[in-house]
């Protein structure tokens, strides 16, 4: 076990799209145990991905339990080469980055996801998530493909009082 | 050495590259910028900004002389305390609306002062029309209260005929 170092902003590495893990073994679980080691210690992290450590593989955890207030969550869980098969409506919230200190900002994320993933053994996992435990899956997927929150944050002013999406097919879809 | 900060506020009538005249006046001045708010309000534009790297007020004065005489602003100067790197995460959020009428922040911001809240960013605004205007305010606090404590709290502004919702920031950090 050992803690990482966390590449902080403007490290140009954090840009960077991670690769799918193709070999599930001892060694990317070993990796794994150091990624929560490195979570747990960081302050108040809910979630890490891979490449915040430097290591460019599509490998994130998030563990929506232990909020102020209880939300719908799935506990801890290690999502490898996590896909988001469907998003439905959105909706506005405050995130943070432990590869950004001292900043936070409004986010407009999809408010239910469906996704799919590999667990460490490779075995195949599927969750629905709503709320803040699919915009934890979210922030975290960004980090595989490059993408930090605060390419994403909105005004202050905006607003999106009573505007939601509820997807039957094709609306409201990110891509 | 610790930065000396000075808190600049100006105000004008709102036409484009007014924040690019003032920007630039104080870069070539090797003023630097910390946290700012600039924001239109009822057709004026509104300027508050930290800065360091100047060496007293009178030089800050002076290397801004030109360009408020140009924008046709004003300039109110306060040297401050503190710095950056100070942000608190806010855990309450406090929308307010309804018809409008004198008193709404009062009403609304006496009793969050009461429950100990602090404010970090109020911001409001008057829609509708003029024969039907409507008050809307966003506040976003920190407090140690649950939610219910604020939301019954606020059931006498309620009352009065104004919406009022409260939720919890739940800042997500990854």
């Amino acid at each position: 076990m050992a803690l990482l170092e966390i590449l902080q902003l403007p490290d140009e590495r954090l840009k960077q799209v991670s690769e799918p893990v193709e070999v599930f073994d001892d060694e990317l679980r070993a990796f794994i145990a150091d990624l929560e080691e490195t979570r747990l210690n960081g302050p108040a992290a809910v979630g890490i991905a891979a490449p915040q450590v430097g290591m460019f593989k599509r490998v994130v955890i998030i563990d929506c339990s232990t909020t102020r207030k209880p939300v719908p969550n799935h506990g801890y869980m290690v999502l490898v080469n996590p896909e988001i098969t469907k998003w439905d409506g959105f909706e506005k919230g405050r995130e943070g980055c432990l590869s950004v200190p001292d900043y936070t900002g409004n986010v407009i994320r999809a408010t239910k996801i469906t996704l799919s993933a590999k667990d460490p053994y490779g075995e195949p996992l599927q969750f629905d998530m709503e709320g803040y435990e699919a915009r934890a899956a979210q922030h975290e997927i960004d980090h595989l493909d490059g993408m930090l929150f605060v390419d994403r944050v909105v005004s202050r002013r905006t607003d999106l009082f009573k505007r939601k999406v509820y997807q039957d097919g094709g609306t409201g879809k990110k891509s | 050495m610790k930065a000396t900060w000075f808190m600049l506020t100006m105000i004008g009538k709102d036409k484009p590259g007014m924040v690019a005249a003032i920007s630039g006046a104080l870069a070539d001045h090797g003023v630097t910028l910390g946290e700012t708010s600039m924001l239109r309000l009822g057709g004026n534009f509104t300027v508050m900004m930290m800065v360091s790297g100047a060496e007293d007020e009178q030089s800050l004065r002076n290397s801004l002389a030109p360009i408020l005489e140009s924008q046709g602003m004003s300039l109110h100067v306060d040297p401050i305390e503190g710095g950056l790197h100070k942000h608190v995460i806010p855990n309450v959020h406090v929308t307010v609306s309804g018809a409008d009428r004198p008193g709404i922040v009062s009403q609304v911001t006496a009793v969050l002062a009461e429950l100990g809240l602090n404010i970090l960013d109020l911001e409001s605004d008057v829609a509708g029309t003029e024969d039907k205007p409507i008050y809307i305010m966003q506040i976003t606090a920190v407090s140690t209260l649950d939610i219910e404590s604020i939301e019954s709290a606020l059931s006498a502004v309620r009352e009065s005929g104004v919406s009022v919702s409260v939720s919890a920031i739940e800042t997500y950090i990854g």
